[in-house]
């Protein structure tokens, strides 16, 4: 059936070989056809990704609506679980064994608690299954992830819908060669397709897409416009790549070439000093956080017995519970060391926003939509070990939850003092990716991902927003310089106010959804405890969004225009991807529609489609629960986000009636600069790790270099010219030299000893002969008289 | 027999040591030529008397065999003393001696 699934390869693949012929034939062409040949190779790459993924979409829908069963189930299982079985038995490791299928992990701690909802649960689902359009032939075995959900909150138990679903287990799709082999550990290259990478496959490849289109108006004359396409390319084929990455070592390496294209990206106008150094700095963040990840892999490798790297058994090892829970909690800190840097998590996030130094079309697709997500990815892969490692099941506040919430909260802050738009973009999806890590440490993984799903939609189509505002304003982001354009722009205008109350997550728009299942679930907690500050940073970070993208908004749009000249609407070129991701950004919170609000979208199936077909039942906790949509905190954040966009708007509408307030009152003003220096974050690091320890470091490093390093060097240079002199001196001119002429005069001498013999009179030589006789016949004589 | 045999061998001895003596010592390339021959001849009666001794005719025929060859060396070798004389107008041994190293 999943002819397409096992075949995923194919995209990365299509998309290496655009980068290729770009790279190789793209200024050929350019100079020949014209900008639009060169983009046309990496247009319709991209396109035909597109339109493939939407096919591989399709085929996983179908393949959770009718998943295999029996043989197929455990061939698929085999293929995912790789060999590592084999190679774990040969080393001796015990493999935990994965729960039945079916009713076998119907959680006995949820029974046990709350046995009489459980009941309940069953009671009110089962007539419903008969209704339901979904077609669960094989025994729909009502299952644990949204049945015990559903068991824990009686309140919502009745009306849950997802236990009338019946999560079975639905294995992924996984195709995998042997890369290598090394002590009986198959090191695999290989693919796995589920309900994740699948929706990461469509948001890349259409992110990507319309990004593509977008730049072909937006690069228009740039000077390397074959760079930066072959770029965007290498930049999808390795996204692309690691996404559908098998095993932890393939991710590391999609996730350091999505770093290196972010790099050369962000670094595409090297001219200016500053986007340089901006680059660098991107770079070097980033490498900070690999060395964390380069760790957690290793670790992890050999926590779970040193037989694999597949992720779907690591995470089954470290869900099994028999591993050493410290070496699980390293290993999930330091894969997290590597989120940080990855996805602008406290304290390395400090990179992103000066990566908004590169074409805008870039930040968004890179440090918006996609690659900044391949943090969250990381977890929402491997959230086995993160589960296991942290406990996320016990509601106790870990590293993960606290730093997702926190970044949310010092992120959204900064993006009050910014007075470039980009810069508040940025800040605002540091502040974004701390709440999808908040989610994924909370344990609302749907949640998480999900705010993922719709927060590439609507902050792609922020970025492109403010890359046509930017066009259309002689290429400042400086909001100080815009204003009024709302007259002069209409579609940028429209769409960036739908992506801001997208964003805002007012209802009904895509925000609004994914934001409120992530603070129900921290509401919700896990194994009946809340994440209760959690849902305060998020409820403070929920308010705080709506006001500054209220503010961003007005002093873009509203009020009178500040800068020079006549801004003038982009070209369709622009405002069409605009407007698709306009679209996207105002429906697409509706995939996971929580179906109790409307009765009738529950009975046609249509509830939680997107938890239903991306959340992985396979080598995933058991235990994990899903919190039910709550009216009281649905409406509270609403509530919250609409005043922040009021006060946001109302504020620079009234004129500022608090201006001058950082002047007058000092500590106001020890406030501002304390965030306009960006909490002297990047002071830290220069002044604090860079110029006190690193470069002490450097130096003293490069004085070991010069003296003892050349010294050793050099030392040995002039010992081995010495040795060579002696050698030549002695042993070559004396010894070989003095072997070969020795032996050239030793003939010589018995030559001139033997001429004289040869005297050339026969009757010496007959002499000789007759005495040589003579001799012998007395030997003879005398050793025969011996003898006798 | 014995005290016979002893009497041959010291008579071939005897001429044998008389050749090698000419070899060695004559300067006249045909005297070195008939000292040879006187070695033969030694050779000859030894083989003889020694044939005589054991009554086999082997030795007798093996003496037969060396006079035929003798005859044939004369001939070669008074050949060789012609065409030194000519070369050389000498025929003194001790004056050819062109493979002096």
């Amino acid at each position: 059936m999943p002819y397409l699934l096992d075949k995923v390869w194919i995209l990365p693949a299509i998309m290496a070989g655009s980068f290729l012929l770009i790279l190789f034939f793209g200024k050929k062409l350019l100079a020949r056809f014209g900008e639009k040949a060169t983009a046309s190779i990496g247009i319709a790459s991209i396109a035909v990704c597109f339109i493939l993924s939407l096919f591989i979409a399709g085929q996983w829908i179908q393949r959770v609506n009718h998943p295999p069963t029996g043989a197929d189930m455990a061939a698929a299982e085999e293929a995912c679980l790789g060999p590592s079985e084999v190679a774990a038995e040969e080393m001796g490791v015990e493999v935990y064994a994965p729960a039945e299928h079916g009713e076998a992990s119907h959680g006995a701690e949820t029974e046990g608690d709350h046995s009489t909802e459980a009941d309940d649960g069953h009671g009110t689902s089962e007539p419903a299954d008969g209704e339901a359009t979904t077609s669960d032939e094989h025994g729909a075995a009502p299952m644990a992830t949204g049945e015990s959900a559903a068991a824990a909150t009686p309140t919502a138990a009745a009306a849950e819908p997802a236990a009338e679903e019946g999560h079975e287990e639905v294995i992924p799709v996984c195709a995998s060669m042997t890369w290598f082999e090394s002590d009986h550990i198959d090191f695999e290259v290989g693919t796995v397709l589920d309900g994740l990478s699948a929706m990461m496959l469509f948001t890349v490849t259409m992110i990507s897409l319309l990004v593509h289109l977008y730049s072909l108006e937006y690069l228009h004359k740039d000077v390397r416009f074959t760079h930066y396409y072959a770029f965007l390319s290498l930049f999808s084929a390795s996204m692309l790549f690691y996404v559908l990455s098998s095993n932890t070592l393939q991710m590391l390496v999609g996730w350091e070439l999505v770093g290196v294209c972010s790099f050369g990206l962000i670094g595409h106008w090297w001219e200016q000093r500053a986007n340089t150094d901006a680059a660098l700095k991107a770079f070097l963040t980033n490498r900070v956080g690999d060395t964390g990840l380069i760790i957690g892999v290793v670790v992890l490798f050999f926590a779970t017995g040193a037989a694999s790297f597949n992720v779907f058994f690591q995470n089954q090892q470290a869900l099994s519970g028999e591993l050493n829970t410290t070496l699980l909690l390293i290993a999930a800190l330091a894969l997290f060391w590597g989120v940080t840097s990855k996805s602008g998590q406290f304290p390395l996030h400090t990179w992103l926003p000066d990566a908004m130094a590169g074409p805008t079309p870039v930040s968004a697709l890179i440090h918006a939509a996609t690659m900044v997500v391949a943090g969250v990815y990381l977890i929402a892969r491997m959230y086995g070990v993160f589960w296991g490692g942290l406990e996320i099941g016990d509601s106790s506040i870990h590293y993960v939850a606290f730093i997702g919430g926190f970044t949310t909260i010092i992120g959204g802050i900064l993006a009050f003092v910014q007075q470039d738009l980009k810069k508040v973009l940025a800040y605002s999806t540091i502040s974004q990716l701390g709440y999808m890590v908040m989610a994924l440490g909370v344990g609302a993984w749907t949640a998480g991902v999900f705010h993922l799903f719709t927060h590439a939609f609507f902050k792609a189509c922020l970025f492109l927003g403010a890359g046509s505002v930017s066009h259309a304003c002689h290429h400042t982001f400086d909001m100080r310089e815009m204003g009024g354009l709302r007259k002069y722009m209409p579609s940028t205008h429209k769409t960036f106010l739908i992506a801001t109350i997208a964003l805002a997550g007012i209802f009904p728009f895509a925000g609004f959804w994914s934001k409120d299942e992530i603070l129900a679930g921290a509401a919700n907690g896990q194994g009946d405890k809340a994440y209760t500050l959690m849902l305060v940073m998020g409820l403070i970070t929920a308010f705080m969004t709506a006001a500054y993208m209220g503010r961003a908004y007005y002093k873009t749009f509203r009020g009178e225009y500040r800068g020079h000249g006549t801004p003038h609407e982009s070209p369709k070129i622009i405002t069409i991807p605009l407007w698709i991701l306009a679209v996207f950004a105002t429906v697409i919170g509706l995939v996971n529609f929580p179906g109790h609000i409307i009765g009738a979208v529950d009975d046609a199936g249509l509830a939680h489609r997107f938890e239903h077909y991306v959340q992985p039942t396979f080598a995933f906790p058991t235990d994990l629960e899903v919190a039910p949509f709550m009216y009281w905190l649905a409406g509270l954040s609403l509530v919250l986000a609409g005043f922040g966009l009021a006060i946001g708007i109302g504020y620079f509408a009234k004129g500022e009636p608090l201006k001058g307030m950082t002047e007058r009152n000092p500590l106001a003003r020890i406030g501002y600069v304390f965030l306009e220096k960006k909490y002297y974050l990047d002071a830290l690091y220069e002044s604090g790790i860079r110029d006190t320890v690193v470069m002490p470091l450097a130096r003293a490093a490069y004085w070991f270099n010069m003296k003892v390093l050349d010294g050793i060097v050099n030392g040995l240079g002039v010992a081995a010219r010495k040795f060579g002199t002696v050698l030549y001196r002695y042993v070559d001119q004396g010894v070989v030299d003095g072997a070969v002429n020795g032996t050239g005069l030793v003939s010589e001498e018995s030559g001139q000893f033997l001429r004289r013999l040869q005297t050339g009179k026969v009757q010496q030589y007959g002499a000789l002969l007759f005495g040589a006789a003579v001799i012998l016949a007395a030997i003879f004589v005398l050793t025969n008289a011996i003898n006798a | 027999m014995d005290l016979m045999l002893n009497q041959f061998l010291f008579l071939g001895a005897i001429l044998f040591c008389i050749g090698v003596y000419g070899v060695l010592a004559r300067r006249n390339a045909v005297m070195v030529l008939m000292s040879i021959e006187l070695i033969l001849n030694s050779v000859n009666i030894n083989l003889v008397a020694f044939s005589t001794m054991w009554g086999v005719a082997s030795g007798a025929v093996f003496a037969l065999f060396v006079i035929a060859v003798a005859a044939a060396e004369v001939g070669v070798g008074l050949a060789l003393v012609l065409m030194l004389y000519r070369n050389m107008r000498s025929i003194d041994v001790d004056r050819v001696d062109l493979m002096k190293g």
